[in-house]
């Protein structure tokens, strides 16, 4: 079905498949035995989130976006490892929605990032792992957002999920799934884009 | 305790920067307002079971609200008899009792203390009622929704209620059953002070300017602009909405009749949302003709029905305020949850719920956090100690624009502020009135 759909205006893709195969792709991923060791490619993992960090410090989001497959999830559970058909998430953005997002950071009125937000991201301790669908990996890593804005500075910090596919001109992220420390607490301006 | 006269304060198109700024005046509403009337506490699907438990605040005491073994509603003060530890660190379970984590004193469900550990080193007798948990006296729910109030002279919950038991009625009829369930929440704290969201909750004036970026984010994709709240796009004095004052402090904004009454129409002005298309189709295709009403239990209905001083019920979510400082405020906006209360959905609340709570997710992230942002700049704005007055003045004066129905129901149109003026005449009646307030312990 979802073929025949652009994913940036209708959300066919977000049905009971995308759910259930959401769920079986989070549940216990991290196992020993699907670790990659080839360091190439680890490294080329490495290189990814770096580059995501680099373009979500420089506000270049319509860049960031293009890292993005079409039919993609950017997903801040509001648990940890809260169930989205079961209760809400901090951020749960299908294609459409984050090109929202975007759009509306874009708009001058959001007030909440006017002034914007400065960030210095480190991404670090990166680890990938075979998913089982072909050409798919999970990359966990673990973050600190430094963040300055309206006279203050403040650290966000928790560790990520990142499900990448291959695809024919490079790495595609999937899912970009961040897992605040405190993601189940009273968050301060949460309008930065993690 | 503050020194202020607060008729110096509370005037009637102006109240003075020192209640949003006040620390001795706040200090003051955590007893006078929080346990001097009725402050909301939880909701009866967070303890569905006989010994659940949610841990949660009045004003800022700790408490345990909890179903105790025979399912009785209490709320118990979460502070150990001996020494003040909080027993319960925990945001939600069941427990048939609780043991303090610092000296192992043993509390029951019911507040009476059960056990002291080495008893042979004590002369008192344990059976003293001194040693019992402090409880909330009076515990009322009004179907679903948990109040708790310090002050012996409050009225019962359903006469303090008064006229806001309408909208509220109406808000739970329209799902089956006649109820909800609370679902996990978005969270947002500001530094502001709590009652800039009780200003905003009832607000019709902010909303093409403080969400402009949400209004056109959400009819971005639109030929024509007509998604969410664009009926405050042009002349929204002139909409069939209004807003109400209905005593008590509580105010009532109705936007329903903005909106055709038909099945479908609130699915029809929902903004974009993930899985939509999807399980719109899906649910057209179970329910047949029935679709429409379905859909529109997933759309978020246009009210917002404020329960003095802490229950804000809009849209479909139950948010409540949490004061934590002067400058400092908690808002949590539970998401709820469609039961299948009558059979008639069958597996298709499922459907319902997944496209309701991702409804539930759009105005947390792209409306409330510009609220929130613009709270806080209120309260840097409002350190300036010189230029000392926030006004609320809008539609005082005008002939034939406010009137005042046979019930003490006051009406205006959505832009008016009068919500304001009136709420904080029951702020001030409160802060006034220096309630003898009083906990209960088991005998």
């Amino acid at each position: 079905m979802s073929g025949e759909h652009d994913p940036s205006r209708s959300s066919w893709y977000v049905g009971d498949a995308f759910y259930r195969d959401l769920a079986a792709a989070f549940a216990d991923w991290t196992r020993e035995e699907r670790r990659i060791d080839d360091p190439a490619l680890r490294d080329r993992c490495a290189q990814l989130l770096a580059r995501e960090a680099r373009l979500l410090d420089g506000a270049r989001y319509e860049d960031w976006l293009a890292l993005f497959a079409p039919e993609c999830l950017y997903w801040i559970p509001g648990t940890p490892g809260g169930d989205p058909r079961r209760e809400v998430a901090v951020a749960f953005d299908d294609r459409r929605q984050l090109e929202g997002r975007i759009f509306r950071l874009r708009t001058g009125y959001a007030w909440s990032q006017v002034p914007a937000s400065r960030t210095a991201r480190i991404v670090s301790n990166v680890e990938a792992f075979r998913a089982d669908a072909a050409g798919t990996l999970m990359v966990r890593s673990t973050f600190l957002v430094s963040e300055f804005r309206a006279g203050a500075a403040r650290v966000l910090s928790g560790w990520c999920c990142h499900r990448i596919a291959e695809q024919l001109d490079g790495w595609r992220i999937l899912v970009k799934q961040v897992n605040l420390i405190d993601c189940d607490q009273p968050l301060r301006n949460p309008s930065l884009v993690l | 305790m503050s020194a202020y006269d607060l008729n110096d304060l509370v005037q009637e198109d102006r109240v003075h920067r020192l209640l949003y700024t006040d620390a001795a005046l706040f200090a003051d509403e955590m007893t006078r307002i929080f346990g001097g009337t009725w402050a909301y506490l939880a909701h009866e699907s967070q303890i569905p079971r006989n010994d659940d438990f949610v841990t949660v605040r009045l004003g800022l005491r700790p408490l345990i609200v909890l179903r105790d073994g025979r399912g009785t509603l209490r709320a118990l003060y979460n502070r150990c008899t001996h020494r003040g530890t909080t027993l319960c660190r925990r945001d939600r379970g069941s427990a048939k009792a609780f043991q303090c984590p610092y000296h192992g004193w043993t509390f029951l469900n019911s507040g009476v203390l059960s056990g002291v550990p080495w008893p042979d080193g004590y002369a008192c007798d344990f059976k003293d009622a001194k040693f019992n948990l402090a409880q909330v006296p009076r515990v009322e729910s009004y179907r679903g929704f948990v109040f708790g109030t310090l002050n012996p002279a409050a009225p019962p919950l359903r006469e303090h209620l008064g006229p806001v038991a309408r909208p509220i009625d109406e808000w739970l009829d329209r799902h089956p059953g006649g109820r909800v369930e609370l679902r996990e929440a978005n969270r947002i704290k500001y530094r502001g002070n709590w009652k800039l969201a009780y200003d905003n909750s009832a607000d019709g004036y902010h909303v093409v300017f403080s969400h402009r970026s949400l209004l056109e984010m959400e009819n971005r994709l639109e030929e024509d602009p007509g998604k969410g709240m664009s009926f405050y796009r042009s002349k929204p004095d002139e909409a069939p909405m209004y807003v109400q004052y209905l005593g008590h402090g509580h105010h009532f904004k109705d936007k329903r009749p903005n909106v055709p009454k038909a099945p479908g129409a609130l699915w029809a002005i929902e903004g974009a949302h993930p899985g939509m298309e999807y399980f719109e189709a899906k649910l057209r295709r179970e329910l047949g003709p029935r679709a429409d009403a379905a859909l529109d239990l997933a759309a978020s209905e246009p009210v917002n029905i404020n329960v003095f001083p802490n229950l804000l019920i809009l849209g479909n979510h139950v948010q409540v305020i949490e004061p934590v400082a002067v400058d400092e405020t908690d808002l949590t906006w539970y998401a709820t949850a469609v039961v299948d209360a009558d059979g008639a959905l069958g597996p298709a609340v499922d459907d319902v719920n997944a496209l309701r709570l991702r409804t539930q997710e759009a105005f947390p992230n792209f409306g409330e956090v510009d609220d929130a942002a613009n709270f806080e700049e209120i309260q840097r704005g409002l350190r300036a100690p010189e230029d000392e007055w926030v006004y609320m003045h809008r539609g005082l004066g005008i002939p034939g624009r406010v009137t005042t129905g046979a019930d003490g129901v006051i009406t205006a149109p959505a832009t008016d502020e009068v919500f304001m003026r009136e709420y904080l005449k029951e702020w001030k009646r409160l802060m006034e009135a220096r309630p003898e307030l009083a906990v209960r312990r088991e005998p």
